[in-house]
Order: structure tokens, then sequence, then C-alpha cells
């Protein structure tokens, strides 16, 4: 078993994690097949994605270990943070020899979660002059991102 | 004189904080004997383009801010934000690819007419280098940026996904050309096509200020007195939460953030409003009047 397989993924403490939540009976890349046509098992791990990834410091599974783990079917790639680290800045895309849209991997794993109704991001915790301060369109990406 | 008449679509951010992206926008046009109205009845774009193949839905609000070009008599919609020519070029891309997209689409727009497939979107960048050119632009310009070193970001919506890239997605040159045609210096960097940070300002500004740093430090390191860049997130980002990354690296400093707007317009000798370089967290005006291209009296400093 590969590393990255063995790795086990963050998951927040009290409440019950997205894939705890998330009753999938099947094979994770099934339910990810309605989404994105993209063919996972091209993948050969070479590390391009994370090599090039700006958010790689920040993320606790490299993007080649998220399609590792949906492959493997560990459906605890649902509770990672880098599923939600990744902000969709496409250079994994760009680079992938494979021609695997990983920014599009990385949003089926995101929208399987919200469109349970599961939110990432609670806009309330925010100050009066965060609201008001911050460029319009981060809030409207915000909401595209993290919000069901 | 024939003056031409384009079509503007401005989105959110253009009519909040960056307002001065705009008025500097227009300044050019006017200088370059253009006009420029803005689009009636325009939405929201989205911000974010649909990555999820059944996900229709979130291609309507650009659809319908491209058929409102179409019957306002327009061919081409010029975008100043970068997000949203993603955005709309992302849809236009979609349903001229796929007759079934676009009659789903279409019958979920009650008021609107039919999408002719006829419009295409270009950012304002594109406009200057395309269609005005480099050439046509030095010859006008009466502040050349003499002296100052500029370093060209990028980000990542004017460049990738490749489709609907404005340039070359790994050596992009645009902002580059733009900065020598001005007369100033390229400061060249690595970290030009790697993203800001983007939404995490709201949820995570700490990380965003950790992009801001490791990206404006290089800059700083390589003696850049400045960044240009187009895309109003990435300004907010490198300039707000860079100024904040201050507090969390001991002896930095961020260097200003303008947007090539505000360059051009100052290059071309356009009057400056106060507003024009106001709401940076880095103020520009005494940087550009210790290279002296502008002279005290004309930017009041507010």
């Amino acid at each position: 078993m590969s590393e990255a397989t063995e790795k086990e993924c963050s998951s927040s403490n009290s409440t019950p994690s997205p894939s705890e939540v998330i009753k999938i009976d099947g094979d994770l890349i099934d339910e990810m097949e309605d989404l994105c046509d993209e063919d996972l098992f091209g993948c050969y791990q070479c590390g391009t994605c994370a090599a090039g990834c700006p958010f790689i410091e920040e993320m606790d599974l490299t993007p080649d270990e998220v399609i590792r783990k949906v492959i493997m079917n560990e459906k605890d790639v649902l509770d990672s943070r880098t599923i939600w680290i990744c902000a969709s800045c496409y250079t994994c895309a760009e680079r992938c020899p494979r021609d695997i849209d990983i920014t599009k991997i990385m949003e089926v794993l995101r929208q399987l979660i919200l469109r349970k109704n599961i939110d990432e991001t609670d806009i309330n915790d925010l100050s009066e002059e965060e609201k008001r301060s911050i460029p319009q369109m981060a809030f409207v990406c915000l909401f595209r991102k993290n919000i069901g | 004189m024939i003056i031409v008449q384009y079509l503007y679509y401005p989105g959110c951010t253009l009519k909040t904080s960056a307002v001065n992206l705009e008025a500097t926008a227009f300044q050019i046009m006017e200088a370059l004997g253009h006009e420029m109205v803005e689009m009636e009845e325009w939405n929201c774009c989205g911000v974010v383009s649909s990555l999820t193949d059944d996900d229709l839905m979130h291609h309507l609000a650009p659809l319908r801010n491209l058929v409102h070009a179409e019957d306002q008599g327009f061919e081409r919609i010029i975008t100043l934000c970068d997000m949203c020519a993603n955005t709309l070029k992302q849809t236009n891309i979609r349903v001229n690819e796929s007759e079934e997209d676009l009659e789903k689409l279409n019958s979920f727009m009650d008021r609107e007419n039919d999408y002719k497939k006829t419009v295409r979107v270009q950012h304002f960048l594109e406009f200057i280098r395309d269609d005005v050119g480099w050439k046509v632009l030095k010859k006008k310009l009466k502040k050349p940026l003499k002296g100052m070193k500029i370093m060209p970001y990028y980000g990542c919506t004017l460049l990738r996904p490749r489709e609907v890239a404005i340039d070359d997605a790994e050596e992009p040159r645009v902002l580059a050309d733009l900065i020598k045609t001005l007369g100033g210096e390229c400061i060249d960097n690595p970290f030009k096509i790697e993203c800001c940070g983007s939404h995490h300002t709201i949820d995570d500004k700490e990380l965003t200020s950790r992009r801001a740093y490791k990206i404006s430090k290089y800059a700083l390191d390589k003696g850049a007195d400045a960044i240009m860049l187009s895309c109003p997130l990435c300004r907010f980002n490198l300039d707000v939460r860079g100024k904040e990354a201050e507090d969390m690296f001991t002896g930095y400093q961020q260097i200003p953030v303008f947007y090539y707007t505000q360059l051009v317009a100052i290059a071309l000798g356009l009057d400056i409003e106060p507003s024009d370089l106001a709401g940076h967290a880095v103020a520009p005006e005494q940087l550009l009047k210790d290279k002296e291209i502008v002279s005290a009296e004309e930017i009041v400093v507010v």
C-alpha cells in the first residue's frame, strides 16, 4: 500500500466529518461519474500537480494523493483540507501530462459535500467591516466554492 | 473623426472597490478616441464558472449578459475584471459547442431572446494589445514611466484554463510588453502566474497574506518599485493582505500595487483625480512623486 493510501485526512474534532455524514455505499468514483468524466485511472502519480500547486504548503494531502485515495475508494478524502484549500487556479490541470482536469476533481469532491447541504464556511462569522471592505467578487467566489 | 463605440460589462466589483480601475479605463478609451458604453441590465457573471458537467444552472447568469449584448446590438463585450472575462468566455464556449445546452439555457430565460451566438468577450488588456496596439499607445505617451521598476502579476483567470486565456499560460508577456511600452522597466518573476489566494481572503485571510508576502517579497528583493496587475481581487489580496503581512513577517514592507489602467492613464498624461488612486492600502502617490512621473501639485494625497 502506498504512503498516500495510508495517510489519514484531517477532520473536524467534535462534529461528524463529511465522510461520516454522507453515506456512500458504493464506490466513490462511481458517485463522481455524473459530475465529471475525467479518467482518474490515467493518473500515474507523477506529482506534477503537487509540484506546481501554489497552495501545497497549506494542504494535508497533495492533489495526486487525493486522486489516489479516490481510486482506492478511501472516502475520508472527503474530510481533507486540500479540497477546500484548492482555489481552482487551474495550474495542475494546465500542467498534467495525463490531461486530467484535477481542478474539476477537487470541485466534484466539494460538490458531493455541498449538495448534502453541508456548508464549509459560515458567513455570519465575518465582521461588518470585513463585509464592507472585501471585494464582492470574493464573496460570490466563496459562495460558489464553499456554500451549497 | 469617427468615434467607435464599444459595449462595457462592469461586474460587481468594478462598481465598488475597483471604481478606480473603471474610471481610469474610461479615461484611456476617451484619450484613444473610443467610446465605451455600459451594458444595460447587466447582472453578476457568477465569478466562478461551473466545474461540474451537470451544472448548467451557473451558466445562466453569464449567458444572460451575452444575450443582453446581442439585444443591444453589439458583437463584442469588453470587460475589465479578469474573473468576469473568464466566466463569460467559458459560458460562451460551452453554448457554442453544445446546441443541447444552449437550448436548455434559452428555455430557462423567459424575458430574454434566445442567444444567437454572435457575441465575443474581450478583456480590456486584449483590446489595448490587439485593437490599439503597442505602437499607437507609445506614440500617445506624455509621461513615460521612466525609472520605474515594475513587476507584472497575472494571477490565474487571465491565463487559465487555456481555452479562455489571453496569453501563454506559462510565459505570458502582455503585461511585460505593456510595462516596456509605457517606458518602465519590467522585473520578471516566477510568481507572476501563481494564485493570490482568491476567496481565501474571506475564510483564511492569513493564508492570503502568506501568498501576498511570497509574491511581493520577490518583487521587493529584485528591487521592484511596484506591482502591476489587472484583477480587482488580486489587487485587494496583494495590496491589503500584503500590507497586513507586514505584521506577520519582520522587516517586510509591502510595495504599491497598481492596476495597469492607472499606470496607462498616468503615462498618457491624463488628469488623475485623487479618487483614481484612492482605496489602496499602500498609497501609490509618493512613489509617483519620488520617480518624478507626476509633480506634487498634480496629485493631491487624500
